[in-house]
């Protein structure tokens, strides 16, 4: 269900993202997913008594990095402690940037055109991770709570935009564009399932030409499909409260996945003090124009620019081919299929095999380079591996690398192509002597009886052109 | 009494050892801890492991450091690996540290033999030890009144002997005034001069660690021991430690020193003789006296009684019963939470983090805490202008003597008011030090308050020195 014509949603995304430094933010423990749970941590990440920060200079680095991909100003900065109460949070307090962030001010164009503003995009450390056990799974009502701080003290960045989005499809549109980015400027993984990427949604509704209504902050989404779910649920939630009449109340409203329902976490009233102030223990942070600009000269090109680049080469490209862009973009598989276009490999066969064995196989991409990808498609194209061949050989290259004609005989398919299959075929003719008599008198249905039968035979390692082939030649 | 420097020299000549020493220090400890409640907990074994080990140095020839075998108090608030540290707080008895302060560690390089932990006013929030959980610190001088405070622990100990040297800390006035108190030479660094890492936080901002000992050149080699860069903490100065000992015979000729009226007002009159006195010996010294009147200072301890109490409320947040120290369990972990603190902390603190909490609140933040910073912007700058003037500044270090148990508890602002000379210093992150001079009412000792911009401590020692030699000390 969607809302009514004459109303329009307001939607601003707050992103928070875990940057990809090797240690933690204010201490030397390892910043590590899928650890054994507090084992990466120190006095310092686990705020003991007497226990001081020192910020890490790397996350600076991926911070401007951020920064500077969203067109920010990059200005002097200040942190804040920001104070309540929360067993998962071993300080009682979250060091965060306050009234003076680091990027502020910058904008993202979207596929669609629209430009989304950037009202700041700040440092903070992560909190631990609470698991509650019996009862709804949260903590109030669970019988017991078990907290693991190895996220304690991760650094984040949280990116916030501007009231600016309008619809769920274009807060996806914005998210997805977002973690391409965080991607591409090696800032972030995105990986939004380990929690990496989290987004929380701030929502209201107005008929169109209004003045903004009220609005709900939605909490910890998740995916991009709770993303979009949340939003319509809440968009529908607030329409309907409006046209009977009701208001909307300020608050936090918490998105249950199961139920596809957003309820009250929070009243306005009921929000904390955070009581801000100056963190006596850290310095300013000024980063001057030498340590920007090194920032900015190792930036590779954004994931719009590339896109770009990309479909500038693709004649006339179809949906399908698009949707294929978007997925070799935003898992940053270009260069694979820009190697693979130089090598004269036909685009449509290019994108396919990138979109979908390469991005399968995304995790263990630096196995392969993009000679190896590019030859492994061109000996498809000639015919000299079949589609289902070339899968295989490009399953194995991820795997363990190597050179795709090593790992095409290796695997038995480049001698097929050549001499067996021309004694699979001799023996086919010897065996069905009709058939082979029908096929020379002019039936072409016949071609398919003997590709069928080399298949059967080579338990579909032949290459169905390569076959056709054969058996004209024999004709 | 031998002093830290001249344990350090016999031991490493072989005239003395560590082990003997620490075995004197422990006599005294035990003959007198009992009356006076001057340690918390004595490691007894990690000393001597300690004292050994410099002794096995010692006997192979190896290099011992400028501290070796001396022993040294240590106040309740520095973290030292697998030793209970308390503050003097329920809320946190029984806690062990897995980890050592930077001034600890590099105390341990240097040699010397920490005997224990002492006592303090519960999280140093406190100027007599009264507030301690764990009962007050006699006075070694007079054991009915009080020490002095936050550090009385560590004061009490070097003023009865039972260590040449101890470290405090000082937000307020912490070390200055029980120095004063016991007839000590007591130091507050300069903002960043020594490490907190491992200082148990009481304000962040205003905190520092620094000396007690029976003379200036103990102090200076204290000092210099455990000051200079640290990598673990962000508001530590850049450079390495300065050279203090070799410039404590410096003098003062040609330094002009301003007598400040606002460092005297409403002192005891014995107090303001001392003071007086005391600018005689460095006028003879070769140095010139000029009067300067720094007014903001009288708008120091209204800013201080929101800045620390601000910082404080957020640095003890931590203490809510989830990760270590006490717990009181309740229905739910905010319940949990409530109870641990209420039972956890005494009244003083209490007192403190709902004045830091309410200071920091919407609606009041600028009222207050924002109102507080800028009269210490205003307090910074005017320390700034005394100083194109003149090299140090010179006033009391207390108002009064080592005052009778019970006589500031009632009122807290009587108390808060012991603190009235010392807390500029902390406030614009400047040097300032306590050196005896003098006695006051039922001749107990008076203090002398030395203060100097940031990283004048050489300059300080050298002008206290000026004093002590003055009244006999070699």
């Amino acid at each position: 269900m969607t809302i009514p014509e004459n109303w329009e949603t307001v939607i601003g995304l707050e992103v928070h993202t875990e940057l990809k430094t090797t240690t933690k933010m204010f201490c030397g423990c390892a910043n590590a997913f899928g650890s054994e749970p507090n084992t990466n941590i120190c006095p310092v990440c686990l705020g003991l008594p007497g226990s001081l920060p020192v910020l890490n200079e790397r996350a600076v680095d991926l911070a401007m990095a951020i920064g500077i991909a969203l067109h920010c100003t990059i200005a002097p900065s200040t942190f804040h402690r920001k104070n309540y109460f929360y067993p998962d949070m071993p300080k009682d307090f979250q060091i965060s940037q306050y009234d003076l962030p680091i990027n502020s001010r910058g904008y993202l164009d979207l596929r669609d055109g629209t430009r989304v503003s950037i009202e700041r995009a700040h440092l903070e450390e992560d909190t631990g991770k609470s698991t509650h056990l019996g009862g709804s799974g949260r903590l109030h009502g669970a019988d017991r709570s078990l907290v693991d701080y190895n996220r304690s003290g991760v650094p984040l960045v949280e990116i916030v935009s501007g009231p600016d989005i309008r619809s769920s499809a274009q807060a996806k549109l914005y998210a997805s564009e977002l973690r391409a980015i965080l991607i591409a400027t090696g800032a972030s993984d995105g990986r939004m399932e380990e929690g990496s990427m989290r987004i929380d949604a701030n929502v209201s509704v107005r008929r169109v030409g209004d003045e903004l209504g009220t609005r709900c902050e939605i909490k910890n989404l998740n995916s991009l499909r709770s993303l979009q779910r949340a939003i319509d649920y809440e968009a529908l939630r607030q329409v309907e409260l409006l046209v009977e009449g009701g208001v909307v109340r300020q608050e936090t409203r918490h998105w249950d996945e199961i139920l596809g329902e957003t309820s009250t976490m929070r009243t306005k009233e009921e929000a904390e003090d955070y009581r801000y102030f100056r963190e006596p223990d850290l310095v300013d942070l000024a980063p001057d124009q030498a340590w920007q600009e090194r920032v900015r000269a190792s930036l590779p090109p954004m994931p719009a620019e590339r896109r770009a680049a990309l479909i500038a080469r693709l004649e006339t490209p179809s949906e399908a081919q698009l949707d294929a862009v978007e997925t070799v973009i935003d898992l940053g598989l270009d260069p694979m299929v820009h190697a693979a276009l130089d090598a004269g490999v036909e685009s449509s066969l290019a994108l396919a095999r990138a979109a979908n064995e390469l991005a399968a196989g995304v995790d263990s991409l630096h196995n392969l380079t993009g000679e190896a990808f590019a030859a492994t498609l061109a000996m498809e194209q000639r015919g000299e591996l079949s589609a289902t061949q070339a899968k295989s050989v490009l399953g194995e290259l991820l795997a363990s690398g190597g050179d795709p004609r090593a790992v095409a005989s290796e695997k038995g398919f480049e001698q097929l192509s050549t001499d067996s299959l021309g004694a699979t075929v001799a023996s086919l003719i010897d065996q069905y002597p009709d058939e082979w008599a029908r096929y020379l008198e002019g039936d072409d249905k016949l071609a398919q009886f003997f590709i069928g039968q080399v298949m059967k035979q080579t338990r579909g390692q032949a290459n169905g052109k390569s076959v056709i082939a054969e058996l004209q030649a024999r004709r | 009494m031998k002093s830290a420097s001249e344990i350090a020299e016999q031991v490493r000549s072989g005239a003395s050892s560590a082990a003997a020493e620490l075995d004197a220090a422990l006599d005294v400890v035990r003959a007198r801890n009992e009356e006076l409640n001057v340690f918390l907990y004595v490691d007894e074994p990690g000393a001597r492991a300690q004292a050994d080990r410099i002794d096995e140095a010692v006997s192979r020839g190896d290099w011992v450091g400028p501290l070796a075998g001396v022993p040294i108090a240590l106040k309740d608030n520095l973290c030292q690996e697998g030793v209970p540290t308390t503050c003097s707080s329920r809320i946190l008895e029984g806690w062990r540290p897995p980890y050592s302060a930077t001034v600890i560690e590099r105390l341990l390089l240097a040699g010397a033999v920490p005997v224990g932990k002492t006592n303090l006013d519960e999280f140093a929030m406190g100027s007599s030890t009264e507030t301690s959980a764990f009962g007050p610190t006699r006075n070694p001088l007079d054991p009915s009144r009080v020490p002095g405070g936050s550090s009385g622990g560590s004061a009490a100990a070097v003023a009865a002997g039972m260590t040449p040297i101890s470290l405090g800390s000082d937000t307020g006035g912490s070390i200055r005034q029980p120095a004063a108190l016991c007839g000590l030479v007591g130091v507050k660094p300069t903002y960043g001069l020594v490490s907190r890492y491992g200082l148990i936080a009481f304000a962040s901002s205003l905190d520092q660690i620094g000396p007690f000992a029976r003379n200036v050149t103990d102090a200076a080699l204290l000092l210099e021991t455990v000051a200079g860069h640290d990598p673990m903490d962000s508001t530590s100065l850049p450079e390495p430690s300065p050279d203090l000992v070799s410039h404590v015979n410096d003098g003062v000729a040609g330094k002009r020193i301003g007598y400040v009226p606002e460092l005297v007002d409403g002192a005891d009159e014995a107090i303001i003789a001392s003071v007086r006195a005391a600018i005689e010996v460095l006028t003879e010294a070769g140095a010139q006296i000029v009067e300067l009147s720094i007014p903001e200072l009288r708008l120091g301890l209204s800013a201080y009684y929101l800045i620390a109490p601000a910082e404080a409320s957020s640095n003890l947040a931590r203490y809510d019963g989830v990760r270590y120290g006490l717990r009181i369990n309740a229905d739910d972990v905010a319940a949990m939470n409530e109870a641990t603190r209420t039972a956890g902390f005494g009244a003083e603190v209490k007192r403190r983090i709902m004045l830091g909490t309410y200071a920091l609140s919407a609606g009041y933040y600028d009222a207050y805490y924002g109102q507080a910073l800028k009269v210490r912007t205003q307090m910074i700058d005017a320390f700034k202008r005394a100083y194109r003037e003149v090299d140090l500044l010179i006033g009391a270090t207390t108002p009064s003597v080592a005052f009778p148990f019970g006589s500031k508890t009632k009122d807290p602002m009587t108390m808060y008011l012991s603190d009235v000379f010392t807390i500029p210093t902390n406030l614009a992150g400047e040097a300032a030090l306590s050196v005896p001079f003098g006695t006051g009412e039922a001749g107990l000792p008076v203090g002398v308050q030395l203060l100097g911009p940031g990283r004048s401590e050489a300059q300080l020692f050298a002008a206290a020195r000026v004093l002590e030699r003055a009244q006999g000390e070699p």
